[in-house]
């Protein structure tokens, strides 16, 4: 098979962060490449360095034997590259013709557009992928997944005179039913079959296994790997893309055990039941007694955000419970979580986090105003003594309670975040990636804290991209994939073998 | 992928910082001393006390908006509930002014409900659900009102708007007073800092276990209310209940106020002193110019200037960081 796109060593960089560093992908015609690593791999950057979002700093790419720039992402879409996005990015209120069409809608002979033409040529073009659908609706009334199928053909049919050489499909069925993934698959054998070449981003390993012919991993802006998917193991691909050296991790892992702390007769503080999510959560159960440090392990979009938001109320649920310290609680309320114990540190702590432009003294006391009020007046004596406290108890770097948290560094910035749970006097802390993004000192600190309050009697869930943080800094793991628990470990189990083991076993 | 440690962004500082937390005060000192010393008889007792009367209803409105405005929200329909506040008022006098004016605010927050349901219970952006009564209300007061002119003849309601206290009009304490009770409310209530978080970071303050959509609704409340207040306000002054034309206009004379008194548009903060003196410059510039026998379309042009110098003020802040 002839390439069709090529990249080599590929380099960008933004202020302080390097995304790529001499990264090569060769992409062939009439195959499906699968594109793998977790977060910050920089999966995303070499997608937009290959469809000209991004100018690469260092690095060719060649395509159909010529080096090109394509200085503009309508560079590469007009030479046949097409992307078709994680996010749906078509116009929900026009019809499915006119999503297919836009911008390059046939024309009459008065330049206005031919409409009958258009919805022959769309019907035509969708009954070739064998998507049956009527293409005068309004997109936004068709389902999820039939909206990605009209983008995929969309991107496979970028005009009569340009035929798409490459599709790049990022996620595409993360919002998809099992049924419509067929379809899906479907669609991408045929483009395949027309001698397309596929690149193919998902964290489903069973999907990339089922379709794809060759893989590229990355992690942390690096090339770790290439070669025929069917000649990689899984449980080396899950190592890949962890960065773990699976020799290492089997010498290590039986040592790494040292004893249990917990008493597991204690009632659970803590016991999450069927907790269900459309698309998101599939019956997930997650049981946390007093003391114990519970990890969620998964790859990247297994759903352990949506675990933790579900149990602190931040994400509506179509069904499940959750049971604190034995009373059942009202899901779906975060106000509700927080008065019966239940406490969530968002994983974007920029986001979802700080208020930058107030105080670390406002910043800290914001979930518990209402009890340091009387008559709804705030105590700035009682308020001033508890953030006196927190802030000596965390070593909170601020030159005054009165400092803005914009000027805190990212460490600090965490650290306000936690005083501000733990002013709740919670039962349960949830840390979706407590120590994302903080330097290595503040890291330390925060994993050190984390076990002392777990020591105090908290139940934790914690939730870490690093793998060693969650091996480590746990007591016993669920294992999560595609919104569902595939192992519980516990104890003796807790290893680094053991958990990428049940991350790269076969789904069914 | 390591993230790099970010250093601590600075605070903004220099002369546009200054201006920005401080212009209005200084725009303020100086056009007074301007007027002190070249127009003529501007340090009359009786031109000053018409200067603060005639500021008095605006100001009033402005401390509403400025709530609201701090959740990141507008609110366009406050002269239009001022018109329903002076709509109600003649109709409930027979029983005592305490009742009419109660009604009036009733009125008010009702008028508020209806805008803060729209806005954090079904979702629609503040903008849009506050111009259906912007449009609505108006209609609705001349309803009521059987679109008449009604004189006030209620000798209560017109010492309200003619009387004075200490030497003051009671209009200009009534509005001082609700100045420092939203000044007193924005920094010391539980509901005050809510409010400035839930306009700073919306789902930070979810996440935090505020009760967002109980904040939003108050805080339209607030504003309802008080903007029935200014419409009682200004039909005592006028002595007469004129749904037609009373509080027209008022919400974007408002909207300047809080915004020339440094509350950035973006929400997470509220200014009130800054409020009424923007509240305060604007009715100041009109009246320079009108004294220098410059026409009202001079005056506009001028405000016109400083509310783009003000917007331009809180703009840098944002590009800088």
């Amino acid at each position: 098979m002839e390439a069709v796109l090529t990249a080599t060593a590929i380099g960008k960089r933004f202020p302080g962060v390097v995304a790529l560093s001499d990264v090569d992908i060769e992409l062939l015609a009439g195959e499906v490449h699968a594109l793998v690593g977790e977060n910050g791999a920089g999966k995303s950057t070499l997608i937009k360095v290959l469809t000209g979002v991004y100018a690469p700093d260092g690095g060719t790419l060649t395509y159909r034997d010529r080096a090109v720039h394509f200085g503009r992402p309508q560079d590469a879409q007009a030479a046949g590259i097409s992307t078709v996005y994680q996010e749906v990015n078509l116009v929900p209120l026009q019809s499915v013709a006119s999503n297919l069409f836009l911008g390059r809608e046939p024309r009459t002979r008065f330049g206005l557009v031919d409409f009958r033409e258009m919805h022959r040529r769309a019907r035509e073009l969708l009954g070739s992928y064998g998507i049956d659908v009527e293409v005068t609706r309004p997109l936004r009334t068709l389902g999820m997944g039939v909206q990605q199928m009209v983008a995929v053909a969309r991107a496979a049919d970028t005009g009569a005179d340009t035929k798409a050489r490459v599709v790049i499909l990022d996620e595409p069925t993360s919002s998809l039913e099992p049924r419509e993934v067929g379809t899906l698959f479907g669609i991408v054998e045929r483009l395949k079959a027309d001698g397309v070449a596929v690149l193919y981003v998902s964290h489903r390993l069973d999907e990339l296994y089922r379709i794809c012919d060759r893989v590229t991993v990355l992690r942390d802006g690096r090339l770790v790997h290439n070669g025929p998917m069917a000649e990689l193991p899984r449980l080396r691909l899950v190592a890949m893309m962890l960065g773990r050296d699976l020799e290492e991790v089997r010498r290590d892992g039986a040592t790494r055990f040292d004893g249990e702390r917990t008493a597991a007769d204690a009632p659970p503080v803590l016991d999450a039941i069927g907790l269900t999510a459309k698309h998101r959560l599939d019956g997930v159960d997650v049981t946390v007694r007093p003391g114990e440090i519970v990890g969620l392990g998964g790859l990247l979009g297994a759903g352990r955000s949506e675990t933790a938001m579900a149990i602190a109320g931040a994400l509506p649920l179509d069904s499940g419970m959750v049971m604190v310290a034995g009373k059942r609680l009202r899901t779906g309320s975060v106000g509700a979580a927080m008065r019966a114990g239940v406490v969530l540190l968002p994983e974007d702590r920029k986001a979802d986090g700080i208020l930058p432009e107030l105080s670390v003294r406002e910043n800290i006391v914001l979930a518990a105003l209402p009890r340091l009020s009387a008559a709804g007046v705030v105590s700035r004596r009682r308020q001033d003594a508890i953030v006196a406290t927190f802030m000596r108890r965390l070593r909170i770097k601020a030159a005054s309670p009165d400092q803005r948290v914009g000027e805190l560094s990212g460490g600090n910035q965490q650290k306000v975040l936690l005083a501000r749970l733990l002013c709740t006097r919670p039962k349960v802390l949830l840390l979706d990636e407590p120590t994302r993004g903080i330097d290595v000192g503040a890291k330390a600190e925060v994993q050190a804290l984390v076990d002392e309050l777990a020591a105090e009697g908290l139940g934790v869930v914690l939730i870490s991209s690093e793998f060693d943080e969650v091996v480590e800094g746990s007591d016993a793991i669920v294992v999560l994939r595609e919104g569902r628990v595939v192992a519980n470990l516990a104890g003796a189990e807790v290893t680094e073998p053991a958990l990428l083991a049940a991350l790269a076993e076969e789904g069914e | 992928m390591a993230e790099a440690t970010v250093a601590p962004p600075r605070r903004t500082t220099g002369t546009r910082a200054w201006l920005r937390d401080n212009g209005v005060y200084a725009a303020i000192v100086v056009l007074l001393v301007y007027d002190l010393a070249f127009t003529e008889n501007f340090a009359t007792l009786a031109n000053l006390d018409t200067q603060l009367v005639q500021v008095a209803p605006i100001l009033i409105v402005a401390l509403g908006m400025a709530l609201v405005i701090g959740t990141e929200g507008v609110d366009l329909s406050v002269g239009s509930v001022m018109a329903i506040a002076a709509a109600i008022l003649p109709l409930y006098l027979g029983y005592g002014i305490a009742a009419a004016i109660g009604l009036a605010l009733v009125a008010g927050a009702l008028c508020g409900l209806l805008n803060g349901t729209l806005v954090a219970v079904v979702g629609i952006q503040p903008i849009v659900a506050t111009l259906a009564l912007l449009v609505g209300g108006r209609g609705l007061a001349l309803v009521f009102a059987n679109g008449q002119l009604k004189d006030i003849r209620n000798a209560d309601l017109l010492r309200l708007g003619s009387g004075t206290l200490l030497g003051l009009p009671l209009v200009v304490w009534i509005a001082a007073a609700l100045a420092v009770l939203v000044w007193l409310l924005v920094r010391y209530t539980t509901f005050g800092r809510q409010l400035v978080a839930v306009g700073g970071n919306r789902s930070a303050s979810m996440l935090a276990g505020l009760p967002v959509r109980r904040v939003l609704m108050l805080t339209y409340v607030a504003s309802g209310v008080l903007a029935a207040i200014a419409g009682v306000v200004a039909t005592a002054r006028l002595t007469a209940s004129d749904p037609s034309a009373i509080g027209s206009l008022y919400e974007l004379a408002a909207i300047t106020a809080v915004v020339v008194g440094g509350t950035p548009l973006s929400g997470g903060r509220v200014r009130v002193l800054g409020t009424v003196a923007g509240a305060l410059l604007m009715q100041l510039i009109t009246a320079t110019l009108i004294k220098h026998d410059l026409p009202d379309s001079t005056a506009q042009i001028v405000q016109a200037a400083i509310i783009v110098v003000a917007v331009y003020l809180q703009r840098t802040k944002a590009g800088g960081r």
